[in-house]
């Protein structure tokens, strides 16, 4: 039985550029957003002041979701914050539940969350500076004693770097796991069914009969709980540590 | 031969990272646990307990998720060939 885990495969490449891959990721990636944007358009277009359709009541209850959740964790004061956590919790959400179509979803490609979360770092770093100055931004490095300086950076770079690889791991390991299941499955199959002498055993063999139905548990669990439950936590750690890096410690 | 030795120290190796599973179970056990204390003491706020417990949950996978991603690329990347 060869069983093959790997990554995003390579269509093809830029300008014939070995550097510039054009990967399932990538394209992957731009349909989820052509579905969040079609969504977006479908939702919000012929807005009426008072809402008659259910189109708008439905754009305006996710909406009102997303301030609540950033208005109950981060306060009133980031309000500003809100499309940047909605944009990334849909893009999340609809990658994960991509894969439960079997296209290769793009979550499952380390880059994509790297990406996510170093835009997170540089807005922490940003916010940081933004309320203590350069000079205390540095200083806090420093604190509460100069020896403490490579621990408070290792912490600092492990932020990120945990952030993707709790995301990460979640996805590829729900795929992964799936994949095996459905491999043991059509190799017991085979078995089973090779059993019955002559030309039916191995027509019957060649067709995954147990594997209709069973992966599903699996699959309900890895694709649409893990699918859900991890964008959320991405998006619930983005805000604290942004809104615990914008917080002078005052309020 | 020499493939075959580190073919099979990658595979014990991936089956010894997965002990890492061993923790985030007793935490996440020990935190559903919990919430079904908090439930059982005040019921009506049983939809903040549990949006917390999934949320502490998921972060105490998170070091499971790590020895899961060594044992992945010991299993299936095998980075040790190439230094044969």
């Amino acid at each position: 039985m060869d069983l093959n885990v790997t990554g995003a495969k390579i269509y093809c490449y830029l300008f014939g550029n070995p550097n510039l891959p054009i990967t399932e990721t990538l394209v992957n990636t731009w349909i989820a957003m052509a579905i969040i944007v079609g969504a977006c358009i479908y939702l919000t277009h012929g807005l009426s002041v008072h809402p008659t359709s259910k189109r708008q009541i439905a754009a305006e209850y996710l909406v009102g979701m997303v301030t609540n959740l950033v208005h109950n964790n981060m306060g009133k004061k980031w309000t500003n914050f809100v499309p940047f956590i909605a944009a990334l919790f849909s893009m999340s959400a609809v990658d994960n539940l991509m894969g439960l179509t079997g296209a290769f979803s793009p979550t499952c490609d380390l880059s994509t969350l790297l990406s996510w979360a170093l835009l997170v770092f540089i807005l922490i770093t940003y916010w940081k500076i933004r309320t203590n100055g350069i000079g205390g931004y540095i200083k806090g490095y420093f604190s509460p004693i100069p020896v403490m300086a490579p621990l408070n950076l290792i912490s600092e770079v492990a932020t990120p770097i945990s952030m993707a690889f709790r995301h990460f791991g979640n996805i590829a390991s729900g795929t992964v796991i799936t994949l095996l299941l459905y491999s043991a499955l059509e190799a017991v199959n085979k078995m089973l069914f090779g059993l019955i002498p002559g030309v039916i055993g191995q027509v019957l063999g060649t067709i995954p009969f147990l594997a209709t139905g069973i992966p599903a548990v699996l699959q309900v669990y890895f694709g649409v709980f893990s699918g859900l439950v991890q964008p959320f936590i991405f998006c619930m750690l983005t805000m604290l540590f942004v809104s615990s890096a914008g917080s002078t410690g005052e309020e | 031969m020499e493939k075959a030795i580190v073919l099979c120290g990658s595979a014990i190796g991936a089956g010894l990272a997965m002990i890492a599973g061993v923790g985030p179970g007793i935490g996440e056990g020990y935190t559903a646990g919990k919430a079904c204390e908090a439930i059982g003491r005040q019921p009506e706020a049983s939809g903040k307990v549990t949006s917390t417990m999934i949320l502490g949950c998921a972060l105490a996978e998170t070091t499971g998720i790590y020895g899961f991603i060594v044992a992945l690329i010991l299993m299936f990347v095998n980075p040790f060939i190439g230094k044969l």
